[in-house]
């Protein structure tokens, strides 16, 4: 899944969350591949393009609840 | 800024002394006078003894109360109502946390309390206690009346939703999982160690009278049903809200998440709690021990318009004294987080 930044300047560095549609700061230095976690709902995204942001949900490990 | 002199009416119970925990150590409060019947002359410390050497407070007799600005009742039920007169000469401000003023409605209090109401002229005139959802009506209230803890974790699980009309509205089942702690500190045989520890106890799958609050504060004018049940389990502070609804429009879980930002995005106490990883991926009452937030996560069931909503509080703290003191502080125009910044201790 990806998500892109609508349009503008202002919102430049900034990325909206694919999975809680929260509106993220990409942080100066970022690079392609970096991992980033979503503040609001803590998903692992991964940074796919710079230049419109853009991330896509990082691949998560199940994890056993012991259930 | 002086002091504003307040005084606790009934401060021997468990929501007095959690009161009397906030308000020792709030910056604008002066605690004149608290009072008990059972333990006049005696320490508060004797009974709160968390609260050693933290006043030299000793309960004194309602009998013996002077005129304060603001007087908390933390009284057993059907007792505020019985005595209002009496407090409102005392103080021109007060903060009810017992039942006693909570719905608008006497028919309603008849219906759910099974007596009529002592005074059913008043209670107009006392704002309902959750701040998030009567914030500006507090601020300019005399009177408010605090909710009650089941009901507040229902109400502002649920209140997005209603308030936006988007769930079924006769479908909604509530399901809380309560602590000790919520049945005062008066013992009973149920109480008693060897049959209370270890217990899942439905102690009211039906009719419980905090349904009264959260039809009241949901219904925005329609007729509404919320089914709710609720059972102790083996916890001392703190509940978890269950709350099953379905949903008239297919929406996604990126839709719900921005229904309750835009609803608590800017409340100080309020929390949405939904992680994919991690421990603690949805509200976890024994994470809020002594705290004033309400935790919410929801989950969408993939298969069906059903939506889980869990939220979770203390309920001594957001669901009782901590609530009162938010609520005080908006009534006295202070930064509604003084003296409840307690972020909650982990592990625990």
């Amino acid at each position: 899944m990806f998500a892109k930044l609508k349009n503008g300047v202002v919102n430049k560095m900034k990325f909206e969350c694919p999975v809680c549609g929260a509106m993220v700061d990409l942080p100066e230095g970022t690079v392609i591949g970096e991992l980033i976690e979503c503040p609001d709902c803590g998903t692992e995204l991964e940074v796919v393009s710079l230049d419109p942001p853009t991330v896509k949900e990082a691949p998560q490990e199940e994890e056993d609840w012991g259930e | 800024m002086e002091k504003i002199k307040v005084s606790i009416v009934g401060g021997s119970g468990y929501t007095g002394g959690e009161l009397l925990r906030l308000l020792l150590f709030h910056p604008n409060v002066e605690i004149a006078e608290v009072t008990s019947e059972s333990y006049t002359g005696k320490f508060v410390h004797k009974v709160h003894p968390n609260l050693r050497k933290a006043t030299a407070l000793k309960f004194v007799s309602s009998s013996e109360l002077n005129p304060c600005d603001l007087l908390f009742l933390c009284l057993p039920h059907n007792s505020s109502q019985n005595h209002i007169d009496r407090f409102k000469q005392l103080a021109s401000k007060i903060i009810d946390l017992s039942a006693d003023f909570r719905l608008k409605n006497s028919a309603e209090y008849e219906k759910w309390y099974g007596h009529k109401h002592a005074r059913p002229e008043l209670l107009n005139e006392f704002v309902y206690g959750i701040p998030e959802l009567h914030r500006d009506e507090m601020k300019k209230a005399y009177y408010i009346s605090s909710a009650g803890c089941n009901a507040t974790a229902s109400i502002l699980g649920l209140f997005p939703l209603y308030k936006n009309g988007l769930v079924e509205e006769d479908r909604t089942v509530i399901e809380v999982k309560a602590g000790s702690s919520e049945g005062g500190n008066k013992v009973n045989e149920g109480s008693h160690h060897p049959e209370r520890a270890g217990v899942v106890r439905s102690y009211m799958p039906t009719q419980h009278r905090h349904s009264a609050e959260i039809l009241q504060e949901l219904s925005f004018g329609k007729r509404i049903n919320v089914h709710f049940s609720a059972t102790a389990i083996d916890m001392v502070r703190g509940l978890l809200a269950t709350c099953h609804v379905f949903l008239k429009n297919d929406l996604q879980e990126k839709d719900i998440w921005k229904i309750y930002r835009d609803a608590y995005g800017n409340e100080p106490f309020i929390r949405i709690v939904k992680e994919n990883e991690g421990i603690y991926r949805y509200p976890e009452p024994k994470l809020l021990s002594g705290t004033n937030f309400c935790d919410i996560g929801f989950k969408k069931d993939e298969f069906s318009n059903r939506l889980v909503v869990i939220s979770a509080i203390d309920n001594l703290m957001k669901g009782a004294a901590g609530q009162a003191v938010q609520a005080f502080n908006l009534m006295f125009e202070i930064d509604e987080r003084t003296g409840l910044e307690f972020p909650g201790l982990h592990p625990i």
